[in-house]
């Protein structure tokens, strides 16, 4: 019994990270209404700066952190203007496809570059033991981390006037233009935001577990299990559904092995979407 | 533009198949597949005739849902893997003849979309999308956890098997003439497709789902059809081609850069029509045999896939056949 209660408070930790690539996902979303496809590859592209950040720059791996969420949001505004500000007002098979395209040469230079083996990123923190159970420092830190920037999103959101406007143009996209707000920038400036959260959660999962260059494609799926479960534009949501996917997947670990967490996940998502297409914590957006 | 093609449709209704002239351009086009490496013995000209056809195949039936449907499906390959394991699990496990697993696989994978598809097709756009990503995902990490289709490692056919078909190299030439058919069949579908009122009432659905519903089509049949006729031919295909092989496992069979190469095809050679489907594929075949063996570029297939399709996506949205038509308008009467 206490196994499980362990296990699942682990999930929790785990999931509040799924959570934190989710609001990445779920904040492009709102404000364009598209699905991003480059979710996966920014995962891996946070994993692996951490890779090299530490390894050849020989920097602490948490001060990596606000270098990778710069360096994400300025890459999220480039891509924005390569691949993703001819497709506004294309049909979304048209986005689909271009931000899939990104995805493909992003992974495909990394395989040439990395290969496919595993990397592994050594972070040596205390853990807190409990019991006869130890929690891993570095799921508790990311965590809490985790907690510290979604925090900051908010502040962003509910308590700067930018912040203001990038609400305004998720709620009506003209309606903000004809209140003078510049949708252009906005847009882009949101793309980078979704970019940056999701290479910050990248960072942190490897700092958690080894990963390969392809892990982007599991990552990104939970990615939408948890944009799923929470509402689709929702960040408050994207959070709890995270939290949500990790007592899932903490739980099912105890009864079955882990290869099957995919078809479950996969499951629960499609399950979800045709049962709740709101989303199952779907709060009101204020 | 749109009284010109319901107009196409109309004619080609009124006239038989056999007068069409692009029933008998299918026809050129199969027949120089099944006759031209005969010539001289041309192994490796089979070989890659050979890859051309699955492409041929995959791309078309494809496009049935890209392209009419407007539905973007990231894991059609599931059709093909799930085909091949059928299949070759018949062949090997249960001494089925390679004619009746096949058959088997077809209607199997047919059903099994069948009712994949009523599931997911409820849901639209990017979040159908969406669920194609899992299914091939979710479908991987099934096979490659269930036992008797030899998990992770996969299923091997002994070379016994190929004594049916006259040996190890005449059979190769009958995998290669029947895949070729189901190539020449796949083809006629996305063609017979087209002209339909079925067809209409697909294309209707990727213009404005909700026009079309309001129109009287009835969306969630027509989209669920059309997924289950888009997996037979390519279960077809995965069966031969696994069976070419003797050899299938999860990872080659579930290969999700198949999927995304036939999501190429159908972009580079124009969404929507069939001759772009066919001539994309031969074009991409071509492309990938000389990136293969050049040297700089070997590894970086994929790279060159995903910037194709970038440009195409943002440039040339029409592909091939698009600047085509928007050339010479009067081939649209001729090429579908």
């Amino acid at each position: 019994m206490l196994g499980i209660i362990a296990s699942i408070v682990d999930g929790v930790l785990i999931g509040s990270v799924y959570g934190l690539a989710a609001m990445g996902l779920t904040l492009i979303w709102g404000v364009m209404n598209v699905v991003n496809l480059t979710h996966g590859a920014a995962i891996v592209a946070g994993m692996f700066a951490l890779y090299l950040l530490t390894s050849a720059l020989d920097l602490p791996p948490y001060a990596v952190l606000p270098l990778i969420l710069l360096g994400g949001f300025l890459v999220g505004v480039g891509l924005y203007w390569i691949a993703v500000h001819r497709m506004i007002g294309q049909p979304p098979l048209m986005f689909l496809l271009s931000t899939f395209s990104v995805n493909l040469v992003v992974i495909g230079l990394a395989t040439a570059v990395w290969g496919t083996g595993l990397f592994n990123v050594p972070v040596s923190l205390p853990g807190v033991t409990w019991q006869r159970y130890t929690f891993p420092g570095t799921h508790l830190l990311a965590a809490a981390l985790t907690a510290v920037i979604a925090g900051l999103l908010y502040l962003f959101l509910y308590h700067t006037r930018l912040g203001k406007a990038v609400r305004a143009v998720a709620d009506n996209r003209e309606a903000a233009e004809l209140s003078g707000i510049p949708t252009t920038r906005v847009l882009s400036l949101a793309f980078g935001l979704g970019v940056a959260l999701a290479a910050a959660a990248g960072m942190l999962i490897a700092t958690m577990f080894p990963f390969t260059v392809l892990a982007g494609d599991a990552y990104q799926l939970k990615s939408f299990v948890v944009t799923a479960l929470g509402g689709l534009g929702n960040p408050a949501g994207a959070l709890v559904g995270g939290v949500a996917l990790g007592l899932v997947e903490g739980f099912a670990a105890q009864f079955m092995p882990v290869s099957w967490t995919l078809v479950i996940e996969f499951v629960l998502f499609v399950l979800v979407l045709i049962i709740f297409p709101r989303g199952v914590f779907a709060f009101t957006r204020s | 533009m749109k009284s010109e093609k319901t107009g196409a449709i109309d004619r080609d209704r009124a006239s038989p198949m056999l007068y069409r002239p692009f029933f008998w351009i299918i026809a050129l086009a199969v027949a120089a597949f099944a006759v031209v490496p005969l010539i001289g013995d041309n192994v490796q000209l089979r070989e890659s005739l050979l890859l051309a056809a699955v492409y041929i195949t995959l791309a078309s039936n494809l496009n049935i849902m890209l392209g009419y449907a407007g539905y973007i499906n990231f894991g059609s390959i599931v059709f093909f893997g799930l085909g091949g394991y059928i299949s070759v699990y018949l062949v090997s496990a249960h001494a089925w003849p390679l004619a009746a697993a096949e058959l088997a696989a077809g209607v199997a994978v047919s059903l099994l979309a069948l009712v994949f598809g009523l599931g997911i097709l409820r849901l639209r756009g990017a979040f159908f999308a969406l669920a194609t990503i899992g299914i091939n995902q979710g479908v991987q990490a099934f096979v490659s956890n269930f036992e008797p289709w030899g998990g992770s490692a996969g299923l091997y056919l002994s070379t016994q098997i190929f004594e049916p078909l006259g040996g190890a190299m005449r059979s190769l030439w009958v995998i290669y003439f029947l895949l070729v058919a189901v190539m020449g069949l796949s083809l006629y579908l996305s063609y017979a497709i087209k002209t339909s009122k079925f067809g209409l009432g697909l294309i209707a659905i990727g213009q404005n789902e909700d026009a079309a519903v309001v129109l009287g089509v009835p969306a969630p049949l027509y989209k669920a059809l059309a997924y289950s006729l888009s997996a037979f031919l390519p279960a077809l295909a995965g069966g031969l081609y696994f069976f070419k092989s003797a050899f299938i496992q999860p990872s080659d069979a579930f290969d999700l850069s198949l999927s995304t190469e036939a999501m190429v095809i159908v972009m580079l050679g124009g969404r929507g029509t069939v001759t772009g489907a066919a001539v994309g594929a031969y074009l991409y075949e071509e492309l990938r045999g000389w990136l293969l063996t050049s040297e700089t570029f070997s590894n970086f297939q994929l790279v060159v896939s995903g910037v194709l399709l970038l440009i195409i996506v943002l440039f040339v949205p029409g592909g091939l056949m698009g600047w085509i038509y928007g050339r010479w308008p009067r081939m649209k009467q001729v090429l579908e």
